[in-house]
């Protein structure tokens, strides 16, 4: 008989769903959305897919299919080398990221009330206290998430474009610096398009999340779903991009373990 | 200049292979039976031939040239003839030239074509540059609707009617009831005429020739030759041909008949009243009309007038496209522009049998072709005369 | 005439017709005909020598024997001479056609012409010629009545040679273009049926959106010509509907080619103009194509809105008009795929168009109302090649005159 271990042990607790495996990726889809810039911007690509061939003339046993999309397009992975706070850092690019850095410890932020009260709502330093005071410090190295239930917003209330830019939620700038500077995060994640608000071209300095983040060499996750099947602490992230040359960021599969209540 | 006349120069041996409405055969096969039923009263083998004219649309690929070899032939002179309803005389007037002046001794005239199931269609759409650019395009391809529009236009000008159109395709029909081999066999009544359906009106069905397969000889040679041979044989008292006439007319009212009417009676030394009979191209009645009128029957526009008051059949006063014409015989392509002039020589050497004209001595023959575009092109025209 | 009444409902128990073509063949001369139908001129061949007007074409001339013949506009004026309705055909179109209106015309100019002509059309009467294409493609002449007349476009041999929008269902591809709304209101001017409109990312914010929405006889539907998928699942739905396709997706960016160093943008102009194209095509065409003769409300037309520089390019443009030059090679490949169908590929040139991306630029620009006229206009008339406003018709003219010399003049920024 093998000595217990723990990943045997999470082997026997995956297999009689101890432990459950939730997927926290929308579905890659060409009518997903994507991040607005003003249009002179080049824009981030839509995902779209061409049929290679179907059991078919072009191919009678197989079916396969092309691929296009931006390395920001749905659920993704963002690198430091995203943001130009992060350019010059070592190891900034999505091949040259330590992988031990793709599965980790998460916490939940839950923002689900403040954000159907406001969807402006901005996470505050406040906000991050009061949360540690029900749920203990953030530990360091872990991902941090911030769960609005946006995920389940469609069509065009998802991107809550207007006139004058996106309306969605997002962390403040001295939040960002609390979790980057004094909890030493691995990365912030949240269910909308980007890791910031979707006024924070506003902020001062704009998008603070991507600018605080990226520059510490942490990591941004967007575009999550199902963040109300987590717990606020004690699930496993996995969240390995693709293994782009130099790349600033990749679509991915997200999955968390979350270690089932008896 | 005066032109020579085709003294000593005699057409003979005319044979008419019957006319079948379908036929599977090619033209080489028509105008082999022809060429071998002609040399054979003539008692000449085929390599004796030293002279060939030949007129067909559906020897595609091959032309004359093809022909000879196809037929193993051998001639000394070799002619094709382009120009359609009016290759009986044309042919004529080249080969006797080249028998007068000792190119040839014998030149056969032959005309043949075949008629598949979709023939017609294919030579229409492919029969002119002009009509490939300008009428098949519209539905007009082919001489129905180009002869409907002239007809239309004729009718309003000069007052013409279908009743009058239908008298002398009535009388056709007549005539080819003594026709054995003539495609249309049953009567026809003015009534009939005049309430079968409309092809593209003013024409109607009996307006209209069918399209045949069929093939038209005859042999020109010296007249000394021919009674040697104990053939009966005519003379050409005079011919003309014109092409493209009157092209800055707006339509299609006049032949070039008219160019050359004066100098064609002339050289016949007669007029146009003196003929035993007559026989005009008549693809749609109104040709038959300015035919007349464009040779001198009446003023222009006068045919109607001219043809109510006479007789057109065998035994009538003015005994015309005897055997039928192309409306009751059908038309075999080339032959067609053969088919007045062999019955012609028929008739004047006495050989006409069941359509003869009693007496007749001297025949007008006349010729149109090819629908080019909006009218026919060519015209010919000539006097024939048994021998005296 | 009596107005056209829209078609019946389909019915489903009987086999859609076939689409046949009337006679394709042409000579090399004639092609000039076609060349004038194709913008719906009317031209005829003159000498330069004598000045005689021919007709039928000619390779040389009729009265003089010169080779010098050029296509001239002339007269379109005639007297109608000679009438006949051909009730009987020996090729299978006109068959299924028949009775046919054919004339003989005496045109001022000079020559006779024998062609299709308008049922209003009276014997003797003075007549108006047009030069249009026939479902084959090709050039033909049809003699109109000199004065308007009521219901003078339903005329059945007239509508055989236009793309009229009376009574068609309509799909135009992207409702985002500005031109949009002005489209719909002259296309249901004309008379047209019901007008599909895609949408593209209903995710985005949309102005002209509710405006379409709220219109009577306007369905608006989730499609992006980028998408694949979206077009096939539209196609699927509504592709048996579609008379007249009207292609307005465009991604434009200004620049030339070194302007940027990355062809972000150039690849979405390919995706956008080019490549939506032929996803169009592709997706809409094959059935466009079986319902050519589907009765009065057959399906017409194929219609692309290019710029003018498609033609030659204009550098400030440069990566746009690189597209545009791929839209309009795709366009010339599909025209001749789609000839036996039946189906009209239709191209509308514009200059520079009044909006956001041609904003610094001087006028004249082409309002997207004077768009919108020109391809109603286009489709009235069964052009292939329409050319909107005064900028257009100019670089055409001068592309024709010497493609080289306009190259060079739009290089030096002196275009």
């Amino acid at each position: 008989m093998m000595n217990a271990t723990v990943l045997s042990d999470m082997a026997v607790k995956l297999a009689s769903g101890a432990i459950r495996v939730v997927d926290l990726t929308h579905t890659l889809d060409p009518d997903f959305p994507v991040i607005v810039l003003p249009p002179e911007f080049g824009q981030c690509g839509r995902f779209r897919m061409e049929e290679i061939s179907a059991y078919d003339e072009r191919g009678p046993a197989w079916k396969w299919h092309n691929f296009t999309c931006c390395e920001h397009t749905g659920t993704h992975f963002d690198a430091p080398n995203h943001w130009i706070s992060g350019k010059d850092l070592p190891h900034s690019s999505v091949d040259e990221i330590d992988p031990a850095a793709f599965v980790g410890p998460v916490v939940v932020i839950d923002c689900v009330e403040e954000t159907r009260a406001d969807e402006d709502f901005i996470l505050t330093v406040d906000h991050v206290i009061a949360w540690e005071a029900l749920h203990g410090a953030i530990p360091a190295d872990s991902w941090v998430l911030l769960r609005t239930d946006w995920s389940k917003r469609r069509g065009a209330a998802y991107l809550n474009m207007r006139d004058d830019g996106a309306h969605s939620p997002g962390p403040g700038v001295e939040a960002v610096q609390l979790l980057v500077n004094e909890r030493n995060i691995r990365g912030f994640g949240t269910e909308t398009i980007g890791t910031d608000a979707g006024q924070a071209s506003d902020f001062i300095p704009p998008y603070p999340a991507h600018y605080f983040l990226h520059g510490a060499g942490k990591y941004g996750l967007q575009c999550l779903n199902n963040l109300d099947q987590l717990p606020a602490t004690g699930a496993i992230l996995m969240a390995a991009p693709l293994k782009i040359r130099n790349g600033t960021g990749s679509p991915l599969r997200v999955l968390a373990l979350v270690e089932e209540n008896g | 200049m005066a032109r020579r006349a085709y003294d000593g120069v005699v057409l003979t041996a005319p044979v008419t292979v019957p006319y079948q409405r379908y036929s599977n055969e090619t033209a080489h096969w028509w105008i082999a039976r022809a060429l071998r039923e002609a040399l054979s009263l003539a008692q000449m083998k085929p390599q004796q031939l030293d002279g060939l004219s030949v007129a067909s649309f559906s020897m595609v690929p091959d032309t004359a040239v093809g022909l000879v070899q196809h037929l193993g032939l051998s001639p000394r002179w070799l002619d094709q003839i382009v120009t359609g309803g009016a290759s009986g005389i044309t042919a004529f007037r080249r080969a006797a030239r080249a028998v007068q002046a000792g190119d040839a001794d014998v030149v056969a005239c032959v005309a043949g074509d075949t008629n598949r199931i979709d023939s017609f269609r294919k030579m229409l759409s492919g029969f002119s540059r002009f009509a490939m650019d300008a009428t098949y395009p519209y539905g007009a391809g082919g001489p129905n609707a180009c002869f409907a529009l002239l007809t239309d236009h004729y009718m309003k000008t000069y007052g013409a009617t279908r009743e009058d159109f239908g008298r002398l395709c009535v009388a056709q029909r007549d005539n080819a009831l003594r026709n054995s081999d003539a495609i249309m066999k049953k009567p026809l009544t003015l009534e009939a005429y005049l309430a079968a359906r409309m092809v593209s009106d003013p024409i109607a069905l009996y307006d209209c020739v069918m399209p045949v397969a069929g093939a038209e000889i005859y042999l020109v040679m010296r007249e000394d030759d021919a009674s040697a041979r104990g053939l009966k044989s005519a003379r050409m008292a005079s011919t003309i041909e014109r092409h493209n006439a009157h092209s800055d007319d707006a339509i299609q009212m006049r032949g070039g008949w008219s160019v050359d009417m004066d100098e064609f009676y002339a050289m016949a030394d007669c007029g146009p009243h003196d003929m035993d009979l007559v026989q005009t191209y008549d693809d749609y009645p109104v040709i038959s009309f300015m035919q007349l009128e464009d040779l001198g029957y009446c003023d222009k526009g006068g045919a109607a007038d001219f043809l109510r008051d006479r007789d057109l059949r065998i035994e009538g006063d003015f005994p015309h496209n005897t055997s039928g014409g192309q409306l009751s015989v059908g038309q075999a392509g080339a032959a067609g522009g053969f088919l007045g002039l062999t019955e012609a020589v028929r008739q004047v050497t006495g050989q006409a049998g069941s359509t003869q004209v009693p007496g007749a001595k001297r025949a007008l023959v006349s010729g149109f072709g090819m629908i080019n575009y909006d009218r026919g092109v060519c015209s010919a025209a000539g006097v024939l005369e048994a021998l005296t | 005439m009596r107005a056209l009444p829209p078609p019946p409902k389909k019915n489903t128990q009987r086999r859609t017709k076939v689409p046949t073509l009337p006679p394709l063949m042409r000579s090399r001369a004639a092609l000039g005909l076609t060349a004038a139908a194709s913008r719906s001129e009317l031209r005829l061949q003159q000498c330069d020598d004598c000045g005689s007007v021919l007709y039928p074409p000619r390779d040389a001339c009729s009265s003089c024997l010169s080779v010098d013949l050029s296509w001239q506009a002339v007269s379109a004026l005639g007297t109608l001479l000679a009438q006949t309705n051909v009730h009987i055909s020996t090729n299978t179109y006109f068959r299924e056609r028949a009775p046919l209106r054919v004339a003989t015309v005496r045109m001022d100019a000079g020559p006779s012409i024998i062609c299709h002509v308008h049922a209003d059309c009276e014997a003797g009467a003075r007549v108006q010629m047009i030069n249009r294409l026939d479902k084959a493609g090709q050039g033909v002449l049809m003699a109109l009545p000199q004065k308007v007349t009521p219901n003078m476009d339903d005329d059945p041999q007239l509508r055989e040679l236009t793309a009229h929008p009376k009574h068609r269902r309509i799909l135009i591809s992207d409702g985002r273009a500005g031109v949009v709304p002005f489209l719909v209101e002259a296309l249901q001017e004309a008379g047209a049926g019901m007008i599909f409109v895609g949408l593209p990312e209903d995710w985005r914010p949309e102005p002209n959106g509710q405006a379409l929405r709220d219109r009577q006889g306007v369905t608006l539907l989730p499609m992006d010509v980028t998408d694949t998928s979206s077009i096939r699942r539209m196609a699927g739905e509504i592709g048996g509907k579609v008379d007249i396709l009207i292609n307005t997706a465009r991604f434009v960016r200004p620049g030339g080619i070194l302007d940027r160093r990355d062809t972000v943008f150039s690849s979405d102009e390919m995706e956008v103009n080019a490549m939506g194209m032929m996803r169009l095509a592709q997706s809409f065409g094959p059935a466009m194509m079986m319902r050519g003769a589907d009765g009065d409300g057959s399906a017409v037309a194929f219609v692309n809105l290019l710029s003018i520089h498609a033609i030659a390019n204009d550098p400030a443009f440069g990566s746009f008009n690189a597209s545009q030059a791929a839209a309009l090679s795709i366009s010339q490949s599909l025209r001749a795929e789609m000839r036996s169908g039946g189906i009209r590929v239709m191209n509308v040139y514009a200059g520079p168009t009044d909006d956001e991306w041609h904003q610094p630029l001087p006028s004249p620009k082409v309002a997207p109302q004077a768009l919108a006229r020109s391809i109603v206009q286009g489709l009235v008339d069964g052009s292939e090649d329409v050319f909107c406003g005064d900028f257009a018709k100019d670089i055409f003219e001068r592309w024709c005159r010497d493609a080289k010399v306009l190259e060079i003049e739009l290089g030096q920024g002196t275009g």
